[in-house]
């Protein structure tokens, strides 16, 4: 029998934004990144058009996490201490699209480098790999509001993906993201009133949202992965139905997220009978981001090369075609 | 079409007789064009009102048990939205694992017995697998139904009968129908006979098709000839298909009354390798199968899988919290450490579950912050430096400890000066940020 036609109509297109810049545009890279674009929710291609596929950033971080387990610094390897054979590893060998550089050395609660330092980490990736760069500041606004100006600066022309602006620094965040051309990640603390919100004062301070990529602070899987899931979802429905400030792409920071949970860090010594951590970590991971897939994200970072290898699979089984 | 209380109750008894578990047919009726109860759940009802209502009044998506009462078997279905946010999920997928039919006896045993112990612990809630997923192709069929009775008596979980062959199935229903198996499945080559087998045991029935119209069909005939727990099966070969398959099912089903597709959805997520296994079944369970079948026991591969359904069908509306109280974690003494949190249940069992892994005894001070987590309730102004104090002296602190050293969360260093200035509590320390430090925090801080 007939099925009754379910199709929604959705009025509206999430913005698309391009990461990275080639030397005919004004920077380095040898190719760029494309999110963004759809006219439908996740998968269901029978009502609109999915034309960019969800991208996966390997997650690259200055100095190494004190935090993340041995299973996970041993399956990166060796070049974990260093920020440009890590990023050249994760491209290579692990299959990322793109690289995102997490600074954490400048944390005034760790080793709170200077300014100056992260800007040279910066400059030397962009040699060291050609596909396009997303930084990520330390979380620390103060410091952020003095560190990703230089580094903004150390990567002009380059087309970047900046963040995070919050309520409480997006004018320094517009400010650079204009001066030097790059695009920008407006953050809010799992509120989806606030997510909207950054990025009208992202607009009212000149800076066009159609270059914003939006981020909920992603929660790793049973760590208020609810929360944030349900936030990805309405974000993007009330886009779709054409609120031209919930229409951006959306980031899970996952790489960044999972390594801190308990699942993912404590091995069987800790947590008897729930298997070896070497393989519930990269499972953890993976599965966090394929939640996040779901509900409607385009850029995921992720570190263990297995679940940045499951992920893109993950990706392309999802972005096939009904034959 | 929708039913409004008011024209249900005027075609109900009318006596407050209860006997529906209601207090009165007017909650009753109101129950029932929620969509939450069956029309048929009034005794009392007259033939010609169950004629005219028992079809509109009927929630969009059939709620199908499988297994016996209570907890030896699990219901799924009846499903109201498409989105957590809208309202909630209401039943939780069953993750069932395989046991293959070229398995020995003694390694089916075995093999069961790993699903009986599959089962754990998590921030406070029971996760496991829920269903065994028994293959019987290939064996004879005074074999399949030796293996299933054997079986089932000693399952923990209820049984989804797994076989093409309708004499192989029939022997198998027939030997534990009383424990309501599931029969997977009918498709077009067996229909007749299944279905024969679902009525004549009163089990549920699995049917699946090569589309979606067909599926629908087969469920008009299923239900026709008086089979109406029927479950909606798929198969994960393309699996972008199977997930557009199943919203496209749930669309019809909830949002256009369709009847033909008002069932719950199970899907055959088994594949060779563990993790792509655990993403995949992890996104079948998300969104829509109410059923989803796999090969992998290991605890690394099930738990990403298990906590993905734990959150997915967390209640939106509800906000989880723990109850405003000092916990006392050990056998605490007056020296022990005092540490303060929200009454988020999420953060309260991180951070209780890891000051037991410390095994330093201690107080955790729950301060209430509306079921917000330590941040969320920071930025809402759920809780200051004031409102801690306050909590610390209300639950008699100052009285339990000889000593006034607080350890604070590490996302609030903020709370520290103020504490200090205006409390008693004149060495407030700064925890670590996540949870999981806490031992190593507690074994270098705690002690003094």
């Amino acid at each position: 029998m007939q099925i009754v036609d379910v199709k929604e109509k959705w009025i509206n297109r999430i913005n698309t934004v391009t990461i990275g810049a080639t030397r005919a545009e004004g920077g380095t890279r040898a190719r760029t990144v494309t999110v963004g674009g759809e006219t439908t929710l996740p998968l269901l291609t029978f009502e609109g058009e999915i034309p960019n596929p969800p991208v996966v950033a390997g997650l690259v971080v200055d100095v190494v996490p004190p935090d993340w387990p041995d299973a996970l610094k041993k399956a990166i390897g060796p070049e974990i201490n260093s920020p440009t054979e890590w990023a050249q590893k994760a491209v290579k060998q692990f299959g990322a699209d793109l690289i995102c550089l997490k600074l954490l050395g400048p944390d005034p609660l760790g080793k709170n480098l200077p300014a100056d330092h992260a800007a040279k980490t910066v400059k030397a990736l962009l040699e060291a790999v050609d596909v396009p760069l997303i930084i990520w500041g330390c979380g620390d606004l103060e410091k952020d509001n003095v560190v990703l100006p230089e580094v903004s600066q150390a990567a002009r022309g380059e087309n970047c993906l900046i963040g995070p602006a919050t309520e409480k620094n997006y004018r320094t965040l517009a400010a650079i993201g204009k001066a030097d051309k790059h695009k920008l990640i407006g953050e809010a603390p799992v509120d989806i009133n606030i997510a909207k919100q950054i990025n009208i004062l992202l607009q009212d301070a000149g800076f066009d949202i159609k270059d914003v990529v939006m981020c909920q602070v992603t929660a790793a899987l049973g760590y208020g992965f609810d929360y944030v899931y349900t936030i990805f979802e309405r974000v993007r429905i009330a886009g779709l139905k054409g609120d031209k400030h919930m229409a951006l792409p959306q980031i899970a920071n996952v790489g960044w997220e999972t390594w801190k949970v308990k699942e993912a860090i404590a091995d069987e010594d800790v947590l008897p009978g729930w298997d070896r951590l070497d393989k519930r970590g990269p499972r953890w991971e993976a599965t966090t981001a394929g939640g996040y897939i779901q509900a409607g994200a385009d850029i995921l970072t992720l570190a263990h090369p297995e679940s940045i290898a499951i992920t893109k699979q993950t990706i392309s089984e999802l972005m096939k075609g009904d034959q | 079409m929708a039913l409004t209380a008011m024209s249900i109750y005027k075609n109900l008894p009318k006596t407050n007789c209860k006997d529906c578990g209601f207090p009165t047919c007017m909650a009753f009726a109101m129950q029932v064009a929620a969509k939450q109860k069956e029309l048929t759940a009034c005794p009392h009802l007259s033939e010609q009102a169950k004629g005219e209502f028992s079809e509109a009044s009927a929630p969009p998506m059939k709620l199908v048990r499988v297994g016996g009462a209570g907890a030896e078997g699990f219901e799924i279905g009846q499903e109201t939205v498409m989105f957590r946010h809208e309202e909630k999920f209401h039943h939780a997928p069953a993750i069932a694992v395989k046991i293959a039919a070229a398995l020995s006896d003694g390694d089916a045993a075995a093999r069961l017995d790993a699903i009986n112990k599959a089962q754990w612990v998590r921030v406070g809630q029971q996760l496991g697998v829920r269903a065994a997923a028994l293959e019987l192709d290939g064996l004879p069929a005074d074999k399949a139904a030796a293996r299933a009775k054997a079986l089932a008596a000693s399952s923990r979980v209820p049984f989804i009968l797994m076989a093409k062959d309708a004499g192989v199935m029939g022997a198998a229903v027939g030997a534990i129908a009383g424990k309501r198996p599931l029969i997977y499945q009918a498709s077009a080559t067996n229909a007749d006979a299944f279905i024969k087998l679902a009525l004549g045991h009163k089990c549920p029935l699995a049917i699946t098709a090569d589309s979606l119209e067909s599926l629908a069909d087969l469920a008009k005939t299923a239900k026709d000839r008086g089979v109406s727990d029927l479950v909606l099966s798929l198969d994960a070969k393309n699996p972008a298909k199977t997930l557009r398959q199943l919203a496209i099912a749930r669309r019809a089903a909830l949002k256009k009354s369709f009847r033909a597709l008002g069932f719950p959805a199970m899907v055959d997520a088994s594949l060779d390798n563990p993790a792509r296994e655990t993403v995949m079944a992890s996104a079948f369970a998300a969104k829509y199968a109410g059923i989803v079948i796999v090969n992998g026991l290991e605890a690394s591969e099930l738990l990403p899988i298990l906590t993905t359904i734990q959150n997915v069908y967390t209640d939106p509306q509800v906000p989880n919290i723990v109850e405003t109280k000092l916990y006392e974690i050990g056998s605490t003494t007056p020296d022990s450490p005092v540490l303060f949190t929200t009454n988020f249940s999420l953060t309260y069992f991180c951070v209780a579950g890891e000051v037991e892994r410390s095994k330093i005894p201690a107080f955790i001070c729950v301060v209430d912050s509306g079921g917000l987590g330590v941040l969320n309730a920071y930025a809402g102004d759920k809780i200051s430096p004031e409102k801690v104090v306050k909590t610390l002296e209300a639950q008699k602190v100052p009285d339990r400890v000889k000593h006034r050293r607080l350890i604070i969360p590490g996302l609030l260093p903020s709370f520290r000066s103020e504490i200090e200035e205006t409390s008693v509590w004149k060495q407030v320390l700064i925890g670590p940020e996540n949870a999981s430090g806490i031992p190593a925090f507690l074994k270098q801080h705690g002690k003094q």
